[in-house]
């Protein structure tokens, strides 16, 4: 019996012991959950049970679902029967849904979601039946809201470890870098590289360096890249919360392959939980055996250490990344060397992005050619994206690559709130780009993307509506870029501060038509001689938002107009005669005074003293209050 | 070692390897403005402006960065290096403050040339904030208007890599970034040993001897070995009207490279200080043959008197011959000094123990 054998047999027996007989009440405690109120829907499930022994569960915190819009969540699994997703519930009706669901046998609930298994349940409807999940195809999310992630026991018992067994016991290192082309995986951290071909030149290097050198402490690195930092992305730390030993997994059998004895693990500080989980999980991989000195009994020692980071978006950048494990500023140097040539302390180093890595135990346990069924044929697999901004359903979704933007949006996303319509859809965070309505049937992979002026990017998917401002929100993201610039390279420290003040000079009204020439000569040469991948991509919101909405420019510049009603110097507020009560609401509410006018009587709004808070638009309960 | 064969702008030349391709065009005298690199330091790859085109690569690599190889064809000209060029320049003196002749650099300064070299002429496409700071005066040598500075970073990498001292980095992001002293305090209260090797590399004004403020240019050079110690570190002596208006590092000395210590770098203002001894002093008592007993310290006596070296010579050693036979030889003790050659420190090591008779001698060096 191997190794391995053992401690799964351990882990099916511990988690059968932990759920025989005994039913399981799980609570989503990621950061969202959390944020949404989950530590209170715990402690309701808790006393719940304190109050009534005759219940017999357990109450246990997982990761995140992805069902963000419907938090917090309370998900009921009885032995024997399928689990039960409900939310977004509060602490009474958490007693309640317990109560009904253990006492008097009564499934649903008006928080009824969905029962996550294959079938209906007591009418209700399958998770695959249900438009957010049906068209979902789960590789990297495998575990995330299942398992409890501060138990190794549920990882394994899910198949965790079985790939690294596999490399480890069965296959050569050599063939697992092949496995790992055979797949054609991606790198999933936005730029697609393929990870077996990183892992190849790696792994070439590290051989020269063994042959040529015999007293080196180390001769190959594993960087698990966790600096996730795109506004509103959440994809990493959904896996790493939900399923920190997925990751851990993937960066063994990584080293194994490339020859590597080390790793680090680059999380960014702003995870606090993520930080917590990982090294509870580093220290229950330690003690069985999964890291460390040879491993599941073989000659293999490999071991990780977790390496925080300290706020600079920069850092997610590759080079820029090791500057900072080395205690330097994070400040990029040019390549090549490539880090996989010569890396972190100069060794070769492969850096992979956290959802790369989680792949890897996927593509080893069931072999690449199953893990490759998925997806295009240049771009395998599956893709996590982090649905936010202006769609019904908000969440982390995980969709096979090429499906259509049009799909995402409209069925797993339910399309756009209070009936309005789609603007745009900006991937890639701060270094992807707007795709208007006309690219709606465009498909997901890299090379649809890259082509229409975006990138796949780590999984950011903002959905902007019709009152959203395009030039506004190039603005927004030059913000974000010219503050994150390491100031290193002169296109991205100056060309980004000019397009800055450009870009604010036209939400500002002060734009002229001259600027316009000014952005589309400046974006491609910051474009084209920047040094890393933070300057090189960050004139695409500006790029996009020109190509695709130039009209909207125009009519800042031109016409003295803001189209979506807001940029500030451009818009005016007026009360609506026809409209207006007179009801004194908007008055009241008004935080400088600019509103005149007595009961029953039209009010009127003074446009220099009203600042545009919109305060008073959204308070009128007519729809009186005018934005032109 | 082999050599790579390249191709640089149609020119066919030979470069070892680990050359990069800047290495290359310096050696086949191909011209490709810079201003963040230097051959003593590592490639950086910041000012942007060293970009060519390379048969098979994308895009424009920067020729500081790239290694050279064999086969390489290389242009560093065409219509599109020529405009990223043009836009980083642009870029560079849109936060640049553009008074040439009130700048020390004047005449000096890599950023006017390169400036001039790339061509941006007429007025700036790119005009906005411009970054301004207080002027930091603190180091007793030399002065810092980080206004002037274009954070190529050469000064800090010249601390790290060639003093070893890393008194200054990089701070803050984005248009923010400057260069610092730990906790952005004055340079005088870092670890900076005052070498002076980042007012030597820096490309424009932002770093200047306070001496360069009371002149213009010099008007001579006079290359020389610096007299404070036995290293022999190459000195290149500055003169205006005959006199020494600075002291930089002789770049072409295989001794030091250009580089210098504080003393031999700023330690130069005693040569023309008016309190200098040029010639041998003796107490006037002595040249008259009176007894040290017979007179009164507050008379003319004791005042100094110039004398020649002979005599000044025999006046010390028939003291010296004096205490000795009356005290005993270990009564004298014999100090030597870095700034004597090796062979004047031997020969002092013989008159201390062959003529005096003691081993009491010791040297400036071990203090």
């Amino acid at each position: 019996m191997s190794n391995y054998t053992a401690i799964r047999k351990w882990a099916d027996e511990e988690v059968s012991a932990q759920r025989a007989d005994k039913a399981r009440i799980a609570i989503g405690l990621g950061t969202c959950g959390i944020a949404a109120g989950g530590n209170a829907i715990l402690e309701a499930a808790e006393r719940t049970l304190a109050n009534n022994t005759e219940i017999n569960a357990d109450v246990v915190s997982v990761g995140c679902i992805g069902i963000c819009y419907k938090e917090p969540l309370l998900d009921i699994e009885i032995p024997g029967q399928p689990r039960l997703s409900y939310g977004p519930v509060t602490p009474g009706e958490t007693k309640k849904i317990l109560e009904n669901v253990f006492l008097h046998n009564i499934y649903e609930h008006k928080k009824s979601l969905a029962v996550i298994g294959d079938d209906a349940f007591a009418e209700i409807p399958s998770w695959n039946e249900i438009p957010f999940f049906a068209p979902q195809e789960r590789t990297v999310l495998r575990n995330c809201g299942f398992i409890d992630p501060e138990k190794i026991e549920d990882y394994i018992a899910n198949d965790g470890y079985a790939g690294l067994s596999r490399a480890l016991l069965d296959m050569t290192p050599e063939a697992v870098v092949q496995e790992t082309l055979d797949a054609g995986l991606r790198g999933r951290g936005g730029a697609g590289f393929p990870a077996g071909r990183k892992w190849t030149i790696a792994a070439d290097n590290i051989r020269a360096l063994k042959e040529s050198k015999s007293d080196l402490p180390s001769y190959g690195y594993v960087i698990c890249n966790a600096d996730e930092g795109d506004p509103g992305a959440f994809m990493n730390r959904s896996v790493l919360e939900g399923d920190p030993h997925s990751v851990i997994e993937g960066m063994i059998i990584a080293g194994y392959a490339i020859g590597a004895d080390f790793g680090y693990i680059y999380c960014r500080a702003e995870y606090p939980l993520a930080i917590d989980r990982l090294k509870l999980a580093l220290e229950q991989a330690r003690e069985k055996n999964l890291l460390g000195e040879n491993i599941l009994g073989t000659d293999f020692s490999f071991d990780i250490k977790l390496k925080e980071g300290a706020g600079a978006f920069v850092c997610g950048e590759e080079t820029s990344l090791i500057a900072s494990i080395e205690g330097n500023r994070g400040m990029p140097m040019p390549r090549p060397p490539y880090p996989a040539q010569s890396g972190l302390w100069g060794i070769p180093t492969i850096i992979n992005n956290v959802e790369t890595l989680n792949n890897i135990p996927v593509v080893l346990s069931q072999g690449a050619k199953s893990w490759a069924e998925k997806g295009t044929e240049k771009s395998k697999g599956t893709k996590t994206f982090a649905l936010t901004g202006k769609v019904q359903n908000t969440g982390l979704i995980e969709v096979e690559l090429g499906m259509s933007l049009r799909k995402v949006i409209y069925d797993i996303g339910g399309g756009i709130p209070d009936g309005k319509e789609f603007k745009a859809a900006q991937t890639g965070g701060p270094s992807g780009g707007c795709l208007p309505k006309e690219m709606l049937d465009l498909t997901i992979d890299y090379e649809a993307l890259a082509e229409a002026g975006s990138i796949m990017g780590s999984g950011g998917l903002v959905i902007m509506d019709e009152s959203t401002c395009m030039v506004d929100v190039a603005r927004y993201f030059l913000t974000f870029t010219q503050s994150e610039s390491c100031g290193k390279c002169v296109p991205c420290r100056l060309g980004t501060k000019r397009m800055l003040e450009i870009l604010t000079r036209i939400t500002a009204r002060h734009g002229k038509i001259e600027d316009l020439d000014a952005l589309e000569e400046l974006a491609p040469s910051i474009r084209d001689s920047s040094l890393c991948g933070l300057g090189q991509s960050a004139p695409n919101p500006v790029l996009t938002t020109l190509k695709y909405f130039r009209e909207e420019y125009e009519a800042h510049i031109l016409e003295g107009r803001c189209p979506a009603g807001q940029c500030k110097a451009l818009i005016t507020y007026e009360i609506d005669p026809d409209d207006c009560t007179g009801c004194m609401v908007c008055l009241r509410a008004c935080p400088t005074e600019a509103i005149t006018g007595a009961r029953r009587e039209i009010h009127v709004i003074d446009p220099e003293l009203c600042t545009r808070c919109d305060t008073c638009r959204q308070v009128c309960k007519f729809d009186a209050v005018l934005v032109a | 070692m082999t050599n790579l064969k390249i191709t640089i702008d149609n020119k066919k030349i030979e470069v070892p390897e680990g050359s990069t391709v800047l290495d290359a065009a310096r050696a086949a005298n191909v011209y490709i403005p810079t201003l963040c690199d230097d051959p003593l330091l590592e490639p950086f790859g910041a000012c942007r402006l060293c970009i060519v085109e390379i048969e098979g690569y994308r895009g424009l690599p920067t020729a500081c960065s790239t290694p050279a190889a064999d086969g390489m064809q290389i242009r560093t000209s065409s219509a599109m290096i020529a405009t990223n060029r043009k836009t980083s320049m642009n870029l560079l003196l849109s936060d640049h403050p553009l008074d040439c002749q009130h700048c020390v650099s004047n005449m000096r300064c890599d950023l006017q040339y390169v400036a001039a070299y790339v061509g941006v002429r007429g007025k700036n496409p790119y005009q906005g904030e411009r970054r301004t700071y207080e002027l930091d005066e603190s180091n007793a040598f030399y002065n810092r208007n980080l206004d002037m500075c274009i954070l190529c970073g050469k000064c800090v990498r010249a601390c790290d890599e060639i003093q070893g001292r890393q008194a200054i980095s990089f701070g803050y992001r984005g248009f923010s970034t400057k260069i610092t002293a730990p906790f952005d305090l004055p340079i005088w209260d870092s670890s900076c040993e005052s070498c002076g090797r980042c007012v030597d590399m820096c490309p424009t004004g932002a770093l200047y001897d306070k001496t360069e403020l009371k002149h213009g240019l010099p008007t001579g050079e006079t290359k020389t070995i610096c007299p404070y110690c036995g290293v022999g570190c190459g000195l290149i002596v500055e003169t205006r009207n005959g006199e020494i208006i600075g002291v930089r590092g002789d770049g072409e000395s295989t001794v030091n490279e250009g580089h210098t210590c504080v003393k031999g770098r700023y330690g130069w203002e005693y040569v023309q200080h008016p309190d200098r001894v040029k010639k041998p002093l003796v107490r006037k008592y002595l040249l008259e043959g009176k007894k040290k007993s017979e007179i009164d310290r507050d008379s003319s006596d004791w005042d100094w008197a110039e004398t020649s070296w002979d005599v000044a010579l025999d006046i010390t050693a028939s003291n010296l011959a004096q205490i000795r036979d009356r005290h005993g030889a270990d009564s004298i003790g014999f100090m030597t000094s870095a700034k004597c050659l090796n062979e004047e420190n031997y020969l002092m090591n013989k008159l201390a123990r062959q003529v005096i008779g003691t081993n009491n001698i010791d040297h400036c060096a071990r203090l």
